[in-house]
């Protein structure tokens, strides 16, 4: 009696446990594989997989850092307009004043960073809402990008140019036998980052102090912890990965135009919530956020394939988050 | 009991507009359990706040292992060994046991937090309490009284010589305050010196060394436990004699017609067959554990949760209620235990507040009637005596008690027949007490019928002219006031605990 009963209680705890949902949304990610390689014969090509690959850089860079401010129940709306806004002053910088590219992906990285701590600044400190102020920023990003580059469609060095070494990060060619084969090696520093970044959240005080935040930020304040300090780091490593992903994004996309970027935030706020974290804090994972971002790009690749254009995959992305939403609630009110 | 380990001295605190401490005397020894009293905005979690550092005091010393302290912050105070184990857990849920326990000084191997010694190290504490909980369970899987002592092991683990414990009670059950009392005992036989702070008056009497009483931010006095009674404090606490006196018979005549007929209801594991009648001017108690399915039953029949069978009829007709919606249009009221979460909107003003469930009656066309919803209100402030500068005034700025008045009124309005009173009285102090059962008494005389669910014994003895037990789910008994006693319903009330016991 005892036996089954423990039985059947860690059977349902397993239903409950984080590591039985990762599973179901990596299922949901083969599965969607699979039917795109059944119904599409020109999906199954390598090339397929590059574009995969370059395509989600960004986004999943982006969903890493929002995963943060997720958890501590905030949001950073920011990262979207941020990203083009931050990639059209490198690229500025290298056409119009002649820097070299690493100082260029210095100071774009440097200016995620910078939006994020006055973004952090201002909620932690100010306690003023998330959803407002980084609202702020997003719109700010939005004109600063366009006002600091006099509306300059930026190009970052390609080809043959000085410098068109740094996409080289993200996808090298190999020249072999049967002819030019592009290999995507960013997907190895993204699976390190994840790696890296869950070990961040999971292990170290930044990951643990904003699942606190998230959870109950007045126990927090009450055990003495200065609170404010870790949750601008939230906001700080979110500005920090829309600058990485600004340069990802460079690196995959020939043209950057200004007042573009709006709404790619979105695509990955919903990622990171397909992949498990709650919108209301304190409870999330890097590895989940990086499978919802996998669901999300196989299906923004695929669906073309099958004849449905990109209007497709945001009603079919759409369904999916609230899908997504929907189980996760129904999974967590059970414990109750 | 040992040698003075606190002395507070004078302690002056204002806050704009109120008084909240003037020149309180406080004081703790080594291993005495020390009860501070008072009623709700007396000021003794102010006073505990200014201790600990949360609040600044404007005057006043505090000397404490022979020094003088002035912690400007709850680290400093946890840090010299003053800790707070706080009325509103405070808990990251989402985070586990040990994780909790350690928040804030997590050990470490450079950057990385060693978890393993954290689990350790926690295991050690809850031996040494005598506790079983898993150091690695998530905190919001574990029951309150579990997050409670994990709460003290917290305390301890600060190596805290002075721990205050903020109405632990408030949301146990009777077993787990006895686990919870005999912690404490043993806490107190190791010297730590304790600061209780209860509205129970049993718990009082069990548990503590001495009682301090305060009363509108004043200190009244201290008065050694053993060598005085109930009265006595409660008199300190606000400044008049209260009985506390059981019901000796029925208020409610025997030939009153029954309002309401429950046959048969199911509704889930927790609600089982559970049949009953409620007649006009009736208080019908509802006794027994926590969980005992009471709550669950008043839902089912509030039509807040659904139920799989059953019959209710009121005034003899048969009545389809599958909604809170059907419940009020039928006459019935159902104030919440947690008012908070469900019988108020906090943020919104009494006004608002009163006529929330009827706010068509007072709407003409698009608009709402202000005057008229200001004149009902106005009315039912008077009547029921909430005491408030405004009917404008915000809901969140009244006391528990006051609070409660509001939600009764909103019902009031609404013209209730039926009222369901969900632990009417819990979180709200003596004097607010006393007015609150006045009202149920009143409301029973002017010929309403009231449901009143309490897991407080006295209180049901009290209140009830007649009494119903449940036990899991099931109605295990229905006493008359004239017959009942603790005992009996106690009895009752783990009537099918024993039973069950008895298979195995």
């Amino acid at each position: 009696m005892e036996a089954k009963l423990a039985g059947r209680r860690s059977a349902s705890s397993f239903v409950r446990s984080d590591v039985f949902q990762r599973l179901v949304i990596l299922a949901a990610v083969v599965l969607v594989y699979l039917v795109f390689f059944a119904a599409s014969p020109s999906f199954r090509k390598y090339t397929t997989v590059v574009q995969i690959c370059s395509n989600m850089y960004y986004l999943l860079l982006m969903a890493i850092g929002v995963t943060f401010p997720l958890i501590t129940g905030g949001n950073d709306l920011s990262m979207g307009t941020g990203l083009i806004c931050y990639s059209l002053v490198g690229s500025f910088l290298i056409r119009i004043n002649g820097w070299s590219i690493w100082p260029a992906m210095l100071v774009t990285v440097l200016m995620g960073v910078a939006i994020g701590t006055v973004n952090g600044l201002i909620v932690a400190k100010l306690e003023l809402p998330p959803f407002i102020v980084t609202l702020s920023a997003m719109m700010f990003c939005r004109g600063m990008g366009s006002v600091l580059t006099n509306n300059f469609s930026g190009t970052w060095p390609d080809g043959a140019e000085t410098g068109a070494w740094f996409r080289s990060i993200f996808k090298i060619v190999l020249r072999t036998e049967s002819g030019r084969t592009p290999v995507p090696l960013g997907i190895v520093w993204m699976v390190l980052l994840v790696i890296i970044m869950e070990f961040v959240l999971k292990h170290t005080r930044v990951g643990r102090y904003a699942i606190a935040i998230g959870s109950n930020k007045e126990a927090l304040k009450l055990s003495g912890v200065s609170v404010v300090r870790w949750h601008v780091l939230a906001y700080i490593i979110s500005g920090f990965f829309t600058g990485l992903a600004a340069i990802a994004y460079a690196a995959t996309f020939s043209n950057i135009t200004p007042g573009q970027g709006a709404g790619y935030e979105l695509n990955a706020i919903g990622s990171a919530i397909i992949g498990g974290t709650a919108m209301t804090g304190g409870s999330g994972s890097i590895v989940g956020t990086f499978l919802g971002v996998l669901l999300i790009s196989v299906l923004q690749a695929g669906l073309p394939f099958i004849g449905l254009n990109a209007d497709w995959q945001l009603l079919i992305t759409g369904c999916i988050l609230l899908g997504a939403v929907t189980v996760d609630m129904m999974r967590h009110s059970k414990r109750a | 009991m040992g040698e003075i380990i606190l002395t507070m001295k004078g302690i002056d605190k204002s806050f704009p507009g109120v008084h909240a401490l003037d020149r309180v005397d406080f004081e703790v020894r080594k291993g005495e359990v020390h009860a501070l009293m008072g009623e709700n905005g007396a000021g003794k979690s102010t006073l505990m706040k200014v201790l600990t550092g949360i609040y600044s005091k404007d005057a006043g010393t505090i000397i404490y292992e022979g020094k003088e302290v002035d912690f400007a912050n709850p680290r400093e105070a946890q840090q010299a060994g003053v800790v707070i184990v706080h009325q509103e857990l405070n808990m990251m849920g989402h985070l586990t046991v040990a994780q909790n326990i350690f928040i804030g000084r997590e050990p470490r191997k450079g950057f990385v937090i060693d978890d393993g010694a954290m689990n350790k190290e926690a295991r050690k504490l809850f031996v040494q309490l005598g506790i079983e909980i898993d150091p690695k369970e998530t905190m919001s899987n574990l029951t309150v009284a579990k997050q409670q002592m994990c709460e003290i092991a917290k305390a301890i683990s600060h190596e805290a010589k002075v721990i205050i414990f903020d109405e632990p009670t408030a949301a146990l059950t009777d077993t787990e305050i006895e686990q919870l009392f005999a912690i404490i005992r043993d806490l107190r036989s190791r010297d730590y010196g304790i600061v209780y702070i209860s509205h129970r008056m049993d718990e009082i009497k069990l548990i503590t060394d001495r009682v301090s009483v305060m009363r509108d931010g004043q200190y009244i006095g201290t008065l050694i436990t053993e060598d005085c009674t109930k009265e006595d404090i409660i008199n300190m606490m606000v400044g008049r004699v209260i009985y506390e006196e059981p019901k000796t018979h029925s208020h409610c005549p025997p030939d009153a017609p029954v309002v309401l007929k429950v046959e048969h209801l199911n509704a889930g594991k927790m609600v089982q067959d559970v049949s009953f009648e409620l007649r006009q001017g009736e208080i019908l108690g509802f006794a027994g554990l926590v969980g005992a399915g009471r709550t669950e039953t008043a839902r089912a029949l509030f039509g807040a949760d659904p139920k799989q069978s059953g019959d209710i009829y009121i005034d003899g007709n048969k009545v389809d209620i599958t909604s809170p919606k059907d419940a009020v249009e039928k006459g019935i009221s159902y104030l919440s235990e947690d008012r908070k979460r469900y019988g108020i909107v906090l943020k919104k003003s009494i006004v608002e507040n009163s006529t929330l469930a009827t706010l068509k009656e007072y709407t003409s066309g698009l608009f709402i009637n202000k005057p008229e919803e200001e004149k009902v209100t106005t009315q039912y402030v008077e009547t029921l005596q909430t005491k408030t500068p405004s009917i404008h005034q915000l809901v969140i700025n009244l006391s528990g008690g006051n609070q409660q008045k509001v939600v009764i009124a909103k019902w009031l309005v609404n013209d209730s027949r039926i009222m369901i009173f969900d632990e009417p009285t819990r979180g709200i102090d003596v004097g607010a007490k006393q007015e609150i059962y006045e009202l149920m008494n009143q409301l029973a005389r002017e010929g309403k019928s009231i449901i009143m669910i309490s897991s407080d014994m006295t209180e049901i003895l009290r209140m009830s002219d007649r009494i119903l037990v449940m036990c899991e789910g099931k109605k295990t008994g229905e006493l008359d006031i004239a017959e009942a006693t603790q005992e009996k319903i106690m009895n009752l009330a783990t009537r099918d605990i024993d039973m069950q016991e008895g298979k195995k």
